[in-house]
């Protein structure tokens, strides 16, 4: 354990150069936001993640965005375990039916201000479950959303633009 | 009276049944296979219907031979596979929620996907429009004064997918688990009804998306099996060398969860490094760092990118410096020990019983590797060492997983110089012409993942089931937790990493 420790005083770190926002999700946010929030909450954000019906493949890019590449914690944001502590809710999936209501119950439990970010195709319209018996689709049609992360999974990369968007935005 | 094999091999076979035998048997034939099933002559690895039969994979302890079994139910009922055989319980409740075949005599006619929520019932079969209000479900009981529950879910604390977990307790201690799935159902059998090959190819690579490369892969062996073709030599390789990475990134991440959810989160860092660049290195071969699409019935999607090889060789020289370092971590910090050794235990009975495939199976002493038996190209040409071990705590699980991470370090250093030259796909695959169907049985990183189609004359999906391995692991879950603290949970629980999305559809 000595090794690795030293190791990680004596190196540089890992960690990549923050990305540009997007300009697509700056675009989506514009107007959404309203600087009285920023007052309160400063520049840092707590997450709440609601898979709510994905494939897993959304949850494992946003598990990747806690490594030392990419580091989110450093733009102050983190994830926190329950809505009550959050003020973003990151939704996946194609909203199961059999979910809905508990998304729509973690959305009430979560306090305002609060924001919502769609990851994933299928959050934003069903992606390739759209139709199905099983399925709302979007879950802009469950709750609002205030932004949609699109890729099937969207990589790291990408969910960093649109959560630093949100930081950025209301900055 | 007939052994397994010949009740498997009785009745009437069904043609175009590729690669294993279906064999339409009598009620007769279906309670003697059950039978011998539950006397340990051979594994239950699929149930599934079509609506008008059921069907049952077995794989013959005996001859080691596979084969399907189906019983016509034009009553809308068979008798019970779960009253002799637990492991078959959840899989005939789904059968019952979504076709309406009843199990009879099952000893739990609990609904188990539908959760009342889909607005119709049997959606399979003849949908029946209903209310969409939700249904009670009634929880097993735990009755005794010190006993208190606690409900957990479906929306859990950490980035996980969402599942219900009911725990009786006597103070710490757990003394039952139930879990209640079937949240992040999406009716992904429907979806596949009349589905066009390659859509059906899309919606069988995101049925659970951390093993999307395995349900690719069982998806198209299942086709080219039903259409008799044989891929090209390099798609077959292309295919095992994705296989192997997506392997190698979920047992590395896996490791480091299960550390991390023990407060150890050293190692959990270290392993997120690791799988990082096992990811930018798919990504760097094969254009997505989950490989989803890369593999398409007939071959695979695009070649390897000319710097793939490159990065995959870095990537592997990196990965054997680092691995036994991560061993030593391991193995030699005794306060991860103490949370490990001993902790969450799965007998070997229970293991074997519910054929449980993948780590969770081989850490108690069930060596079952789909890619050794029945095996599929390329891997008799490969050698590479099964993990196993015979303690089945967690770990046990977790040293298995080291061994599984060696055995595919050395797959893809022998995939890359093996690697032959030529196509990559059957350009245009023939024309069903018929009614044909295929299966396959493939090693994923949870286990073996089983895909049954059927397809009609004009080339397109009449019927698909996708068993995923966590089928015959949530249930050992509940049995490894019991006697375990409540906070160990989460420890047994990434231990284990049964998935959610796999086993709703």
């Amino acid at each position: 354990m000595r090794k690795f420790l030293f190791q990680g005083l004596l190196r540089s770190p890992l960690t990549e150069p923050a990305p540009a926002p997007g300009d697509a999700a700056l675009a989506e946010l514009a107007g959404a936001l309203a600087q009285a929030s920023h007052r309160r909450l400063g520049r840092s954000l707590s997450i709440r993640a609601v898979d709510a019906g994905s494939c897993n493949g959304c949850e494992l890019e946003i598990h990747a965005l806690g490594n030392a590449f990419y580091d989110l914690e450093r733009f102050g944001l983190r994830f926190v375990a329950s809505p009550r502590h959050a003020d973003v809710l990151l939704v996946t999936g194609p909203v199961t039916k059999n979910m809905r209501e508990a998304l729509e119950r973690t959305y009430a439990a979560t306090p305002d201000p609060k924001w919502v970010v769609a990851v994933g195709d299928c959050a934003f319209d069903g992606g390739v479950f759209a139709g199905g018996y099983a399925c709302v689709g979007a879950v802009s049609e469950v709750i609002p959303v205030d932004l949609h992360i699109r890729g099937c999974p969207p990589d790291p990369t990408a969910l960093l633009q649109g959560l630093t968007a949100l930081v950025e935005r209301r900055s | 009276m007939m052994s397994l094999r010949e009740t498997m091999r009785g009745g009437c076979a069904v043609e175009r049944s590729r690669p294993w035998p279906r064999h339409v048997i009598d009620q007769t034939g279906w309670l003697r296979a059950i039978r011998e099933i539950g006397k340990g002559h051979g594994d239950m690895l699929g149930l599934w219907s079509d609506g008008a039969e059921v069907h049952m994979l077995i794989l013959d302890r005996a001859s080691a031979e596979l084969g399907i079994v189906s019983l016509a139910c034009p009553s809308g009922r068979f008798p019970s596979v779960g009253r002799m055989h637990p492991p078959a319980l959840r899989l005939e409740r789904a059968i019952a929620d979504i076709y309406g075949l009843e199990a009879e005599g099952s000893p739990d006619p609990r609904k188990w996907l539908d959760h009342g929520r889909w607005g119709v019932r049997r959606p399979g079969a003849t949908p029946e429009p209903c209310a969409a209000g939700g249904d009670a479900y009634a929880f097993l009981a735990a009755e005794g004064a010190p006993l208190h529950q606690i409900p957990v879910g479906p929306v859990h604390a950490g980035v996980i997918e969402p599942g219900h977990f009911r725990f009786s307790a006597n103070g710490e201690v757990v003394v039952r688990l139930e879990e209640r799935l079937g949240y992040v159902h999406k009716g992904v059998e429907a979806l596949m009804v009349d589905a066009p090959l390659e859509r059906a190819a899309r919606l069988a690579g995101r049925v659970c998306g951390d093993s999307t490369v395995a349900y690719a892969l069982a998806f198209a062996r299942a086709v080219e099996s039903a259409l008799d073709i044989e891929v090209p030599r390099r798609a077959t390789h292309l295919r095992a060398l994705m296989a192997e990475l997506e392997r190698l990134a979920n047992h590395v991440g896996d490791i480091g969860a299960i550390c991390n959810d023990a407060s150890f989160s050293l190692m959990h860092a270290h392993c997120a490094i690791l799988r990082e660049r096992i990811l930018r290195a798919s990504h760097l071969c094969f254009g997505h760092r989950l490989m989803m699409d890369r593999i398409v019935p007939g071959g695979v999607a695009g070649d390897m990118a000319l710097e793939g090889a490159v990065a995959l060789h870095a990537l592997l020289s990196g990965a054997k410096k680092i691995l036994p370092r991560f061993v030593e971590l391991y193995g030699d910090t005794t306060s991860i020990q103490d949370r490990t050794v001993g902790t969450g235990r799965l007998r070997g009975e229970l293991a074997q019983q519910y054929g449980c495939g993948g780590v969770v199976g081989r850490a108690s002493g069930r060596a079952f590797d789909a890619r050794r038996h029945p095996g599929y190209a390329p891997y008799p040409e490969l050698s590479f060492p099964v993990g196993s071990a015979h303690a089945g705590d967690v770990d046990a699980r977790v040293w298995v997983r080291f061994d599984e991470i060696r055995a595919s370090l050395g797959l893809v250093a022998q995939i890359l110089d093996a690697m032959p030259d030529g196509p990559i796909r059957v350009e245009t695959l023939p024309a069903a012409g018929e009614t044909r169907e295929g299966a396959a049985l493939i090693e994923g990183f949870r286990g073996d993942v089983f895909v049954w189609a059927r397809l009609g004359a004009a080339g397109a999906v009449e019927r698909c089931h996708l068993r995923d391995p966590s089928w015959f692991q949530w249930p050992l879950l509940e049995a490894a937790i019991e006697g375990n603290i409540v906070a160990d949970f989460p420890l047994c629980n990434k231990s284990f990493n049964c998935s959610y999305s796999g086993c709703d559809l």
